[in-house]
């Protein structure tokens, strides 16, 4: 009897040790499977780009593409960001001070991602209800930070990682 | 199975047919014994097999002048129409095509509703078919992205966003899907990757669909379990097959009237103009097809509610067989439950509707009512009216009212009653 169980055992053991191995080896090639999706050396490449602002008057702003979506660059006026600091913090679906949007020192330049937080349009300049940004796709309106007021986008219009190479140069990414 | 055991006549035809019965398969699918009364609701399983080979053929005959490039896939589409020989007839074939697919599939998924045909034993046939629904959504979705058009680039990209909303992995998830940090090449690439495998796992389903079906047999009109092959049935060969011959020759005459005469009438003319990411169009909409669900995302203010109630519209219906009580299946003998049936139809014509109107006022208030109508219908009407329902007699056999002078379920009660 004793016998007998010590010989299932050990068969127990191979099964376990031959089913572990396998998974391992089915993880191992399932997994570049599945990477391989994942955006590739020459897409990472493209991470950066340079755009000279310096025929952007204030009041104006670009639109330029960086890893494939639009990025806008807004030079504001004084009185667009007054109005941007203006806000109450209570009336932000997703708060966020106007100054935790911009480069301190350069509050003038509002870089933000020109891609609707609800399902990725691109939202439309000096349209909407608060002076900023409108998406036609589903009616989010945008404050003149880019932060979301209204409609179905549950965040404000993402900012990219940036910096000022010199006065007249950003770089993006 | 066939009932009876078949022997192939020629000694040649035996000797195969002992190594691969194929002769075997041939002969059930012949003499398969089908109700006498099914009407021309039931001929879109074959309108259906025809729309799928219609696609495939006309699918792999496009891709040999298709380039799946982000730069050259536009040009390519206009080379076909313009240069490839019968290009324009093709593609126009394609793409009414899948159109056409999805009208025969609304109808065989709502005769079913009202027939009662994804009840027991039928669950697993259902099910399959749903699995084919959404594969069928996937493939038309990214077979509609291949243009590279306005509406191509902004409908792949508003419909990879839904993903999104998933919390926490959701960006991942659509930079996975992408394959870049938005929709670009890598996106295209895959999705024509994908388009193409798809229809033949529709392919595979179909046949796993079809088996289960031979199973317990076909429901019918009156949806009553029926003794095989008795007075109630005919063979398959040559009486059905007639019929659905019949049905999809009026079928394509249909299909024939848009690709001729207005190929583009069920399309986006925002779509001939090519793919730009720093533009988004004045006003998305998904193909004709998808609007009921669109109008269901769009009802919700809320961006993870909306795509969590957009899939569950489509989940729901896996579990339908188990939401409906009544022990009765076809609708002709639940007086009750037939009225709700035909609530849900306008129900889900309005939802399409709404769905290609900007969501706003009266739009928006019409897509909750529906949206909220939709969930009752399966939440609540069914298991309720199920349970309540008093349904009217049903006949001992289809015989019975055929015979004695048509289908109507007045009759058989009233013969019922002498009885």
């Amino acid at each position: 009897m004793s016998k007998e169980e010590k010989k299932v055992n050990r068969r127990d053991f191979l099964f376990t040790a031959s089913y572990t191995v396998g998974a391992v080896g089915v993880g191992a090639v399932i997994w570049p499977m599945i990477d391989q999706m994942n955006p590739d050396k020459a897409q990472q490449a493209l991470a950066t780009t340079e755009v000279d602002i310096s025929n952007i008057e204030p009041g104006k702003s670009i639109t330029v593409l960086w890893r494939g979506k639009p990025v806008f660059l807004k030079r504001r006026t004084p009185e667009e960001i007054a109005e941007a600091r203006a806000v109450n913090m209570d009336d932000l679906p997703d708060p966020q001070k106007d100054e935790e949007r911009v480069k301190e020192g350069k509050d003038e330049w509002l870089v933000m991602l020109g891609v609707c937080t609800h399902l990725g349009c691109v939202p439309l300049k000096d349209k909407g209800d608060f002076n900023g940004w409108f998406c036609p796709c589903h009616g989010s309106h945008y404050d003149v930070s880019g932060r979301i007021r209204k409609g179905p986008a549950p965040t404000n219009m993402e900012i990219p990682k940036f910096e000022f190479v010199d006065s007249n140069t950003i770089k993006i990414g | 199975m066939s009932e009876h055991e078949y022997t192939p006549k020629s000694k040649a035809g035996k000797w195969f047919n002992d190594r691969l019965p194929l002769l075997t398969l041939g002969a059930h699918l012949t003499d398969y014994p089908t109700p006498k009364n099914l009407n021309y609701w039931w001929t879109f399983g074959g309108i259906l097999t025809f729309c799928l080979i219609t696609q495939i053929v006309t699918g792999i005959v496009l891709a040999m002048h298709y380039v799946a490039h982000a730069d050259l896939a536009f040009a390519s589409v206009e080379h076909i129409m313009r240069d490839v020989n019968y290009g324009w007839l093709i593609r126009y074939i394609h793409s009414n095509g899948a159109s056409m697919f999805f009208l025969a599939v609304y109808i065989h998924i709502f005769r079913s509703l009202f027939y009662g045909s994804y009840k027991s034993p039928r669950e697993v046939i259902w099910i399959i078919g749903l699995m084919i629904y959404l594969l069928m959504m996937a493939a038309a979705f990214m077979g509609y992205v291949l243009p590279w058009g306005q509406m191509s680039f902004w409908g792949a990209t508003v419909i990879t966003n839904l993903f999104s909303a998933i919390p926490l992995v959701g960006d991942s998830i659509t930079t996975w899907l992408w394959g870049a940090y938005s929709v670009d090449n890598p996106t295209l690439n895959r999705f024509f990757s994908l388009h193409y495998l798809i229809p033949f796992l529709i392919l595979g389903l179909v046949v796993l669909h079809i088996w289960a079906l031979h199973v317990p047999g076909n429901n019918n009109p009156v949806g009553i379990d029926i003794k095989k092959p008795s007075k109630d049935t005919v063979p398959f060969h040559p009486y059905i097959t007639i019929k659905d011959a019949f049905a999809l020759l009026v079928f394509m005459i249909i299909f024939a009237g848009f690709v001729f005469f207005t190929p583009n009438v069920l399309g986006h003319s925002d779509n001939y103009i090519p793919a730009n990411p720093l533009v988004t169009p004045a006003h998305i909409v998904p193909e004709w097809y998808l609007l009921p669900f669109y109008a269901i995302l769009r009802s919700v203010p809320d961006k993870l509610g909306g795509v969590i109630l957009m899939f569950s519209a489509i989940f729901i219906l896996f579990v339908l067989p188990w939401l409906d009580t009544s022990k009765v299946r076809s609708a002709v003998f639940r007086p009750i439950y037939r009225q709700f049936f035909w609530i849900l139809v306008i129900d889900v014509l309005m939802l399409g509707y709404v769905g290609a109107m900007p969501a706003e006022g009266i739009y928006l208030v019409l897509a909750r009512v529906g949206t909220i109508y939709y969930f009752l219908h399966f939440i609540v009407v069914m298991p309720v009216v199920g349970y309540l329902e008093k349904t009217d007699p049903i006949p001992m056999s289809i015989s019975e009212p055929v015979l004695t002078g048509g289908a109507e379920p007045s009759l058989a009660r009233k013969i019922n009653d002498k009885v």
